[in-house]
C-alpha cells in the first residue's frame, strides 16, 4: 500500500479510543476533542471540537455524522489507505462523534473511483455490529444507538464538497448550497450534521486512546498532531508519509527522494505552487495548509502542461451552477492554451488574471474559489517561464518542424 | 435605533450598507433589507416568485472579515454585519460574471424578441460592458426548439440561470426542466433532451414570464394573422378575454393596474380586425352550462344517490389545468366540468351562430383569440376541439404578441380613444370579468347559482354582489357558502333540470380554489385520498399563479404585486358594470338570445352539448404530443 514510514494509526489498538470515550460524559467528549486542537484534515482546516459543539448544543430530533470518504482532489490518497488499512479507527471517530453530538446515525460517503472498498468496508461494519461495537446499546452503554452505513458517490468532485455532498446523500444533484445556515446546524434532510474527513475520524479514536494532551504536544501552536501526506510527482518514494505538524517541505521532500524539484504542488489542483526558494516553508494552517497532497515537479516539467492538464479538470468538474466557475474555468483554460501557442496577447493575460481573482472572490464554493490558483501562482512565481512561447504557425518553427 | 427600542424588539440586527446604518429584522435576507433601505444590487437568477439560487453571481457583495464575496439574495442577516456594495472586487467580478455570459449568449439583439425588455441586455448596459474579452458567438451552436404549440425553447440565449427550474418545479410542481450533466457540459433540460411537447409540459408558460432573456417564448401566431388579415376574402374576427386587457398597457409603459379594454378594441380595429368580440360573452354562457351541469351534479348525488358524474365537480375553463390533471390524476377527469372554456366556446358560436346570422361562409372565418395564456394555443390545437367542423379557434395571440401586433401598426395604445365592442355578443357582465382572476370563475358560478336557487338577489346576500369568502392570493383556499332555508321558483331556463329547490334548503356549499399547479396537486392529492377536500362540491382551479392575470403570456415582469395590481383593476372593471346592473351571468341580454334563438333547448341540452361541452384524455405517465 506504498506505506512509506511509520504512521500512528498502526500503533493504535482498536477499542482503545472507543471504550475511553464512552466512559466520559458527552460534553467532556466534546470537550477534550477541543483540547487537543484537532483541525479538519479534509484541508479547510475548521477546529473539529468547534464543528461538534455546535452540532451537539443545536437541538433536533435526528441529527448526522457523516465520514468524508470523497477523497477526490487530484494528488491525494491517504484515505484510501487509511480506509483500507485501518478503517476500524474511522468507525470508532464515528461512534465517538455521534456518542459526543447525539447522532444515531453515520454515515460514510464513499469516493465512487472507491467501489472496490466497499465489500471489505461492509465486512468490518458486520463484524463491528456483531460485537456490540454498532447498533443498540454501543458497548453497553446504556441509551446510546449508533450504526453507519455506507453511501456510493458517483464520481463528481463537487461531492467532496461538505453541502453538494449532503445534496447528492439526498438524492439530488451535487450542487454547494447557500451558507449560512451551516451543516452543524441544517444539514441532511435539514438537521444537524458533522461532516469530517477520514482523516480527521480516525485521529478521533487515537486521541482517545492516547490522551488530548499527547496530540496537543505535537506539531505547532495552532496545529496539533500528525498529518497523513500523499507524496507523487517526480520522486524516487511515491506514497503516504505521515509527519508532524510544521515539517518543512524541504524535509518531506528529502524523505521522498525529490528528483531536481523545481516546484511543489501542495494541496492538489485546488492548492498552490510553492517555488523550490519557498522549500523551507512549513506544512500546517498557519502556513501552507493542506489536505494532504504534495506533487513533486521537477525542472524537466513544463508548467503549462500541468496547468492545461489541473484546468481541464476543473472545467470538467465544476457543478456548473455559478456562472463565475462554470464558464470561468474554460475561459482560463482557453487562455492557457492560447498561452501554449504564444498567442496570448499581453491585455488578455490581464484580463485572465482579473478573471482569477473574480473566480477566487465570486464562486459560490470551494471548487471555484480554488480553481484559478495555480493559475494565479505561476504566474506569480514563473511568469518568465510561461510568456513568449513560439507561435504554433510560426515561420521558424514550420521550418523547423519541416526539416 | 434608539437603545430602548432595541431591547423591546430583541429581533432587529444592526448592519451597516455601503456606511449607512439601518436596523433590519432578524434573518432578512441581505439583498431584501438593502433593497428596502434604496440601495442597488443588480440580479439575475433571483427572481420574487421562486427561492433563492445563489448561483449568477450578480448581487455579490463584500461582507467584512469574510474572505469570499457573498451572494445578497440568499444570505440571512443574523449577526451585526458591514457590507460594501460597490467595492473594486465588486464590481470587476460581476463585470466579469456578465463578460463570461455573454460569451456563449448567442444572438442579435436587435432582432430579438426580448429586445428592451431583457435582463442580459439591462445588465450589459448598466455594467458598462463595452467589450467582450471571451468573445461572443454569432453562429447557433444549438437547434432551436419549436415542436410545442405554445412555447419555443432556444438554448443559445439559455443563461442557466434556473428560474424555469424553480418555476415549473416550485410554482407549477411539475418539473419539465432539469439540469444536466456538470462543468461546461451543463445545461437545462428536458427529460431525455426531448421536445417540450413530448414531457409532461402543461404550457402554461410561466417559464416563460420568468426567462430573463428569450431562451423561452411563446410561440408566435403573428404572421398567420397578419396575412390573414391581409387576404381580402377572410373575415377575421378576435375575441379579448378580460386578464389582458388589464395588463397590455403594461407593454407601452404604464403602471401594472390600469385596464385597456375599450382602447384595445380601437387598437384591434386600427390593425385591421373586422371585428372585435368580448370572450366574457361566452365566460357567462360557460357559467351557465358549467352552473347547470353543477346543480345537475348535486342532484344526482345528493337526492337521486347516483355517483356516476361525480362531486366535487372541477372547473375546465383552464387548458393548463386540464392537461395537469390529464397527466397527473387520469382516473380523476370524470370530476372535470365537461364544459368547454370560454374560448373555445366562443369559437363554435362564432363558426355556426354568427356565420348563420351574417350568411358568412365558415370556412372563409378566421376566428383569433387574445389570451393571456400560452396553454390557449395548444388548447385551440386539440383536434377534438372542432365541433364546428373546422378548428373552432384558429390562432391564439398573447397579451405580448397583441402588444407588438399594435406597436408594428405604429399605434399607442394608452393613446387612442375608447370603442365598443361588436354585437351580438357586445354586452358583458362583470362576472365574465373576474373570470380573469383566482377565485372569479367560483364568485361568478356562486352569483348565479345563488339567484337561480333563491330567487333572491345576490346582492341581498353578499353586499355588492361581492362574494368575498373566494377572493384572495392564499394558494388553496376553501369556503362555505349556506343556502337560506327559503328557496324560489327553479328558473324557466333550467327547468328540465330539476323539479325544485327544496332539496337545497339550508344545505351548505362547500367549495375550493386552487391556484398554481401545485396547490392544485395538493388538492388533487387530497380528493384522491378521500381528504378535505373530497368534501367539496365544486372546486375551481387556475393553472397560474394568482389565476389569468398571471398568465403565461402575460407581459413580463410578473411578481406578486404586479399580479394583485392587475387583480384590482379586474375587480375595478366588475364594479363598473354595477352601473349597468349587469354583474351577472344570467342577467346578459346576449346569453338570454342565444338559449332563445339557437340553443333552444337551453343548457345542458343536446346541442349544447354538442357544441360547447367536450372530453378529456387520460393522458397519465403517456407522453406524447397529443
Amino acid at each position: 500500500m506504498n506505506i512509506r514510514n511509520e504512521v500512528t494509526f498502526a500503533s493504535i489498538r482498536p477499542k482503545d479510543g472507543l471504550t475511553a470515550a464512552l466512559g466520559k460524559d458527552r460534553d467532556v467528549v466534546v470537550e477534550e476533542v477541543l483540547r487537543s486542537g484537532l483541525k479538519g484534515r479534509g484541508g479547510a482546516g475548521f477546529p473539529t471540537g468547534v464543528k461538534w459543539k455546535l452540532a451537539a448544543e443545536a437541538k433536533a430530533e435526528e441529527k448526522y455524522i457523516i465520514c468524508n470518504a470523497d477523497e477526490g482532489e487530484p494528488g491525494t490518497f491517504k484515505d484510501r489507505v487509511i480506509l483500507a488499512e485501518w478503517a476500524d479507527l474511522v468507525f470508532e471517530g464515528m461512534t465517538i462523534a455521534g456518542y459526543a453530538i447525539g447522532a444515531k446515525s453515520g454515515i460514510i460517503y464513499l469516493r465512487g473511483e472507491y467501489g472496490y472498498l466497499r465489500q471489505a468496508l461492509e465486512d468490518k461494519l458486520a463484524l463491528r455490529r456483531t460485537e456490540g461495537l454498532l447498533g443498540d446499546d454501543v458497548m453497553g452503554k446504556k441509551g446510546f444507538s449508533f450504526d453507519i452505513h455506507i453511501h456510493m458517490g458517483c464520481g463528481a468532485y463537487v461531492c467532496g464538497e461538505e453541502s453538494a455532498l449532503i445534496e447528492s446523500l439526498e438524492g439530488k444533484r451535487g450542487e454547494s448550497r447557500n451558507r449560512p445556515p451551516f451543516p452543524v446546524s441544517e444539514g441532511l434532510f435539514g438537521c444537524p450534521t458533522v461532516v469530517n474527513n477520514v482523516e480527521t475520524l480516525a485521529w478521533v479514536a487515537a486521541i482517545f486512546a492516547l490522551g488530548p494532551d499527547w496530540f496537543k504536544h505535537v506539531g505547532t501552536e495552532k496545529s496539533s498532531g500528525y498529518k497523513l501526506l500523499s507524496i507523487s510527482g517526480d520522486v524516487a518514494h511515491p506514497g503516504v508519509y505521515e509527519f508532524p505538524m510544521g515539517t518543512k517541505i524541504s524535509a518531506i521532500l528529502k524523505a521522498a527522494g525529490a528528483e531536481r524539484p523545481k516546484a511543489a504542488v501542495v494541496g492538489g489542483a485546488s492548492g498552490i505552487l510553492v517555488p523550490a526558494k519557498d522549500f523551507k516553508r512549513a506544512i500546517c494552517f498557519e502556513d501552507v495548509s493542506t489536505g494532504g497532497s504534495i506533487i513533486v515537479l521537477s525542472e524537466d516539467r513544463d508548467f503549462l502542461d500541468i496547468l492545461e492538464n489541473f484546468q481541464e479538470f476543473f472545467a470538467d468538474e465544476s457543478c456548473g451552477q455559478c456562472t463565475i466557475c462554470r464558464l470561468g474555468n474554460v475561459k482560463l483554460l482557453e487562455g492557457i492554451r492560447l498561452l501554449k501557442e504564444g498567442r496570448c496577447t499581453t491585455k488578455h493575460l490581464q484580463e485572465l488574471c482579473t478573471l482569477g481573482s473574480s473566480m477566487r472572490a465570486a464562486s459560490k464554493c470551494g471548487l471555484g474559489q480554488a480553481s484559478p490558483n495555480m493559475f494565479l501562482s505561476i504566474l506569480q512565481h514563473f511568469k518568465g517561464e510561461v510568456l513568449g512561447r513560439p507561435q504554433a504557425d510560426d515561420h521558424f518553427v514550420n521550418k523547423r518542424k519541416a526539416s | 435605533m434608539s437603545k430602548e427600542k432595541q431591547k423591546t424588539d430583541a429581533k432587529m440586527v444592526d448592519i451597516v450598507i455601503d456606511d449607512k446604518k439601518i436596523s433590519v429584522p432578524f434573518g432578512t435576507m441581505l439583498l431584501d433589507a438593502a433593497r428596502q433601505n434604496g440601495f442597488e444590487i443588480p440580479t439575475l437568477c433571483y427572481h420574487e416568485d421562486l427561492s433563492r439560487a445563489g448561483g449568477c453571481r450578480m448581487c455579490i457583495v463584500e461582507i467584512e472579515g469574510q474572505r469570499a464575496l457573498t451572494a445578497s439574495c440568499a444570505y440571512p442577516i443574523t449577526a451585526p454585519i458591514n457590507v460594501q456594495t460597490t467595492s473594486r472586487r465588486v464590481r470587476e467580478a460581476r463585470k466579469t460574471t456578465l463578460e463570461l455570459l455573454l460569451s456563449e449568449h448567442c444572438g442579435d439583439c436587435y432582432s430579438c424578441v426580448r429586445n428592451g425588455n431583457c435582463e442580459l441586455q439591462t445588465l450589459a448596459k448598466e455594467h458598462g460592458i463595452t467589450q467582450l474579452p471571451y468573445g461572443h458567438p454569432t453562429e447557433k451552436s444549438r437547434v432551436t426548439e419549436t415542436l410545442s404549440p405554445s412555447i419555443v425553447r432556444d438554448m443559445d440565449k439559455c443563461v442557466d440561470c434556473g428560474r424555469c427550474v424553480r418555476t415549473c418545479k416550485e410554482l407549477q410542481g411539475i418539473g419539465v426542466f432539469e439540469a444536466v450533466e456538470r462543468g461546461f457540459k451543463k445545461e437545462i433540460t428536458t427529460f431525455q433532451d426531448k421536445p417540450m411537447a413530448e414531457v409532461g409540459c402543461i404550457n402554461c408558460g410561466q417559464c416563460v414570464n420568468r426567462c430573463p432573456t428569450a431562451a423561452l417564448t411563446e410561440r408566435d401566431s403573428i404572421e398567420e394573422i397578419w396575412a390573414a388579415i391581409n387576404d381580402p376574402n377572410k373575415h377575421v374576427v378576435i375575441q379579448t378575454a378580460p386578464a389582458p386587457r388589464a395588463a397590455i398597457g403594461e407593454e407601452f409603459g404604464l403602471d401594472p393596474g390600469q385596464a385597456m379594454t375599450w382602447q384595445l378594441n380601437t387598437a384591434l380595429r386600427k390593425c385591421g380586425f373586422d371585428k372585435v368580440f368580448d370572450t366574457n360573452f361566452t365566460a357567462d354562457l360557460t357559467i351557465i352550462e358549467e352552473g347547470t351541469e353543477l346543480i345537475q351534479r348535486l342532484y344526482k348525488n345528493l337526492v337521486q344517490k347516483d355517483a356516476s358524474a361525480p362531486l366535487p365537480q372541477f372547473t375546465s375553463c383552464c387548458p393548463g389545468w386540464v392537461k395537469f390533471i390529464e397527466h397527473v390524476h387520469p382516473e380523476m377527469l370524470d370530476h372535470l366540468s365537461s364544459a368547454k372554456s370560454p374560448q373555445q366556446m366562443f369559437g363554435a358560436i362564432i363558426k355556426t351562430w354568427y356565420a348563420q346570422l351574417n350568411d358568412i361562409d365558415p370556412e372563409n372565418i378566421v376566428s383569433v383569440s387574445l389570451m393571456p395564456c400560452t396553454a390557449k394555443k395548444f388548447e385551440c390545437n386539440r383536434p377534438e376541439l372542432r365541433d364546428s367542423g373546422l378548428k373552432d379557434v384558429d390562432y391564439v395571440l398573447t397579451t405580448r404578441e397583441c402588444a407588438k401586433m399594435i406597436r408594428e401598426s405604429g399605434l399607442h395604445l394608452p393613446s387612442l380613444p375608447p370603442s365598443d365592442f361588436d354585437d351580438p355578443f357586445g354586452t358583458a357582465t362583470g362576472s365574465g370579468v373576474i373570470f380573469g382572476n383566482t377565485g372569479g370563475v367560483m364568485e361568478a358560478a356562486l352569483r348565479s347559482v345563488l339567484e337561480f336557487v333563491t330567487g333572491l338577489k345576490v346582492e341581498d346576500i353578499f353586499a355588492n354582489a361581492n362574494i368575498l369568502p373566494v377572493r384572495g392570493m392564499e394558494g388553496c383556499r376553501f369556503a362555505e357558502i349556506k343556502v337560506p332555508d327559503e328557496v324560489g321558483p327553479v328558473p324557466e331556463l333550467i327547468a328540465h333540470l330539476v323539479p325544485n329547490w327544496d332539496w337545497l334548503k339550508g344545505q351548505t356549499v362547500r367549495v375550493g380554489i386552487a391556484h398554481g399547479t401545485k396547490n392544485a396537486r395538493k388538492i388533487l392529492d387530497d380528493v384522491a385520498a378521500g381528504g378535505f377536500f373530497s368534501t367539496c362540491h365544486f372546486i375551481e382551479v387556475m393553472a397560474c399563479p394568482g389565476g389569468c392575470i398571471g398568465g403565461g403570456g402575460q407581459p413580463i415582469p410578473t411578481s406578486p404585486a404586479i399580479r394583485q395590481a392587475r387583480t384590482d383593476a379586474i375587480y375595478k372593471e366588475d364594479m363598473a358594470y354595477g352601473a349597468k346592473s349587469v354583474r351577472k351571468s344570467h342577467e346578459n341580454p346576449a346569453v338570454a338570445r342565444i338559449y332563445k334563438e339557437f340553443l333552444t333547448e337551453g343548457p345542458c341540452s343536446h346541442k349544447s352539448h354538442e357544441l360547447l361541452h367536450t372530453s378529456y384524455w387520460p393522458r397519465g405517465k403517456f407522453i406524447g404530443s397529443w
